[in-house]
């Protein structure tokens, strides 16, 4: 077969008939029948999400506590810093760099209002609350601090740490108010208002009922139990027995391995590294010794092992 | 009949040089070089299949919104197709892409295809990143509270919320496939333009001293 006007002559011959179209349409039957069979053996997972209300119900000990550390700030959010609030000395750093800092707070939270007291304000007919609030709010940042770090220390010397087994102290009205949070998260209230805080009808942004739930031992707890943990190389896992993310082995590798596994700037490490080997892939053609290797692997003689057959069989061929 | 324009436009010069870099018997070709002759070869062909049965059953996903899954066994079913239809995706394509290290296949000025690929591959993780986001279930909770911190400390969070499941699913269904069936079709378009890439050695011998296999 001899090239038409115009085409681009790529190569000289010899050639064979090949017809792609046909190749796309078996391809094309092939893969659909192949994930039709797999998904009607094996489904998809999709287990239920946590609620504030399951939260409250199944754990009330931790997530009262978890309400305590929002307002004493101890809780993860609440020393986060960017991109959702201001903390000094947070971030991570690459070198002398935190990019973390660098984009700023464009998200902006504060736990101990939007997850704690915004919620309550709107409760109505409530009369010890509505003082308990006000007495909150009309203490100084010191006095407030004192009563919630003072109640969450006795919360963790309770029995299973069960608010109602809390020896007295001086705790302020912050028993009140977090008691009343657990009331307003076990009848489900807390779900709604804390994704529209009042203001929103529509609402698809769930930036601050997941942080107040990832703030608590609870939700980790279901994680563990779905082998999803960071400890368990959970990035590549999948819950119940279903495939997980096994592309993923390379990026959650590093974290599992000196320097990155003691480092506290081990996110923002790992990904530098991975955004370096991942140029590094995309510009292999280009590199070195890199772009060589495949040539000198000789994993080729294999996939054109017919081609350097026939040209072995063939006189005074090249064989590559 | 004569594709020469009638008299000098911007439409003319564009048909003449679309039409002369990539000639219709070289967009589908009826024959390949006689090397083209592995098994190799049919995993490029396959992750576009897989490419193109999640796209399909996305957009039936779509068509009953994002929640239907969770209440409907058919919904369940479609989305057990859209994740196995994925699954199936990664997999051919991970074989496509070591195959394709394995020949070298950047070679003859073969660059941008090799690239166009990587860079597909590497948005191809990012899509499915925000498929398991927007999957409304414990799943999604889980992978956006622990990938924020990562994402947060590239500064990259500050625009990429991860826990704002309405920004997820846009980038999910609309961003990222527009990018990805982009890259795929310059990718391929590539392909067809260099055509496949000869075996180590085979463009030094003369070719009327070539074999088929």
């Amino acid at each position: 077969m001899s090239p038409t006007a115009g085409q681009q002559v790529h190569w000289a011959g010899p050639w064979r008939p090949y017809d792609i179209v046909k190749e796309f349409v078996i391809a094309l039957l092939v893969v659909a029948l192949l994930t039709v069979a797999l998904a009607a053996i094996f489904s998809s997972p999709d287990d239920k999400p946590l609620t504030l209300q399951r939260w409250a119900q199944a754990d009330p000990s931790d997530f009262v506590a978890t309400a305590v550390s929002e307002l004493d700030g101890t809780s993860a959010s609440s020393g986060y810093g960017a991109p959702y609030d201001h903390v000094a000395g947070t971030g991570q750093k690459l070198g002398p760099i935190s990019l973390e800092h660098a984009a700023g707070v464009r998200i902006p939270v504060d736990p101990a209002q939007d997850f704690v007291l915004t919620p309550l304000k709107a409760v109505p007919n409530d009369a010890a609350l509505a003082a308990a609030l006000s007495t909150y709010e009309g203490a100084g940042s010191s006095q407030q601090s004192a009563w919630a770090t003072n109640y969450g220390d006795a919360l963790s010397k309770a029995p299973n740490g069960d608010p109602a087994q809390v020896a007295s102290g001086d705790y302020g009205p912050v028993p009140t108010i977090v008691v009343s949070l657990l009331q307003l998260a076990r009848s489900g209230g807390l779900d709604g208002a804390l994704i529209s805080e009042g203001r929103q009808f529509y609402a698809s942004d769930y930036t601050k009922p997941l942080l107040f739930i990832a703030d608590g031992s609870y939700f980790a707890q279901l994680a563990s139990d779905q082998h999803l943990a960071g400890t368990q190389w959970g990035m590549m896992n999948e819950t119940g027995q279903y495939p997980g993310q096994a592309w993923l082995w390379l990026y959650t590798f590093w974290y599992q391995i000196k320097p990155f596994s003691t480092s506290s700037n081990a996110d923002v490490e790992v990904w530098a590294l991975m955004m370096i080997l991942t140029l590094g892939l995309i510009l292999l053609p280009f590199i070195p010794g890199l772009r060589s290797l495949p040539q000198r692997l000789g994993v080729h003689r294999l996939i054109w092992r017919d081609w350097y057959r026939a040209q072995d069989r063939g006189a005074g061929g090249r064989t590559g | 009949m004569s594709l020469a324009p009638s008299e000098p436009s911007w439409t003319g010069a564009l048909r003449e040089r679309v039409a002369g870099a990539l000639p219709p018997e070289q967009l589908l070709p009826d024959r390949q070089p006689a090397y083209v002759r592995s098994w190799i070869y049919v995993f490029g062909v396959l992750t576009l299949a897989g490419l193109i049965c999640a796209i399909a059953s996305g957009a039936v996903l779509a068509l009953e919104g994002a929640a239907w899954w969770h209440t409907s066994s058919v919904g369940h079913f479609v989305n057990s197709l859209h994740l196995w239809s994925v699954e199936l995706f990664f997999f051919f394509m991970v074989i496509h892409l070591w195959g394709k290290f394995f020949m070298a296949a950047w070679r003859g000025k073969r660059a941008l295809t090799w690239i166009t690929g990587a860079v597909a591959f590497l948005g191809s993780i990012g899509t499915a990143f925000t498929g398991y986001l927007v999957q409304s279930n414990f799943d999604s909770q889980w992978i956006s509270t622990q990938a924020k911190d990562g994402i947060n400390a590239t500064g990259a969070g500050a625009w990429f919320n991860v826990l704002n499941a309405g920004q997820m699913l846009l980038w999910h269904v609309v961003l990222l496939p527009l990018v990805i069936s982009a890259l795929v079709a310059v990718h391929i378009v590539l392909v067809r333009r260099r055509g496949v890439v000869p075996p180590f050695g085979a463009e030094e011998i003369p070719p009327e001293r070539r074999v088929a296999p």
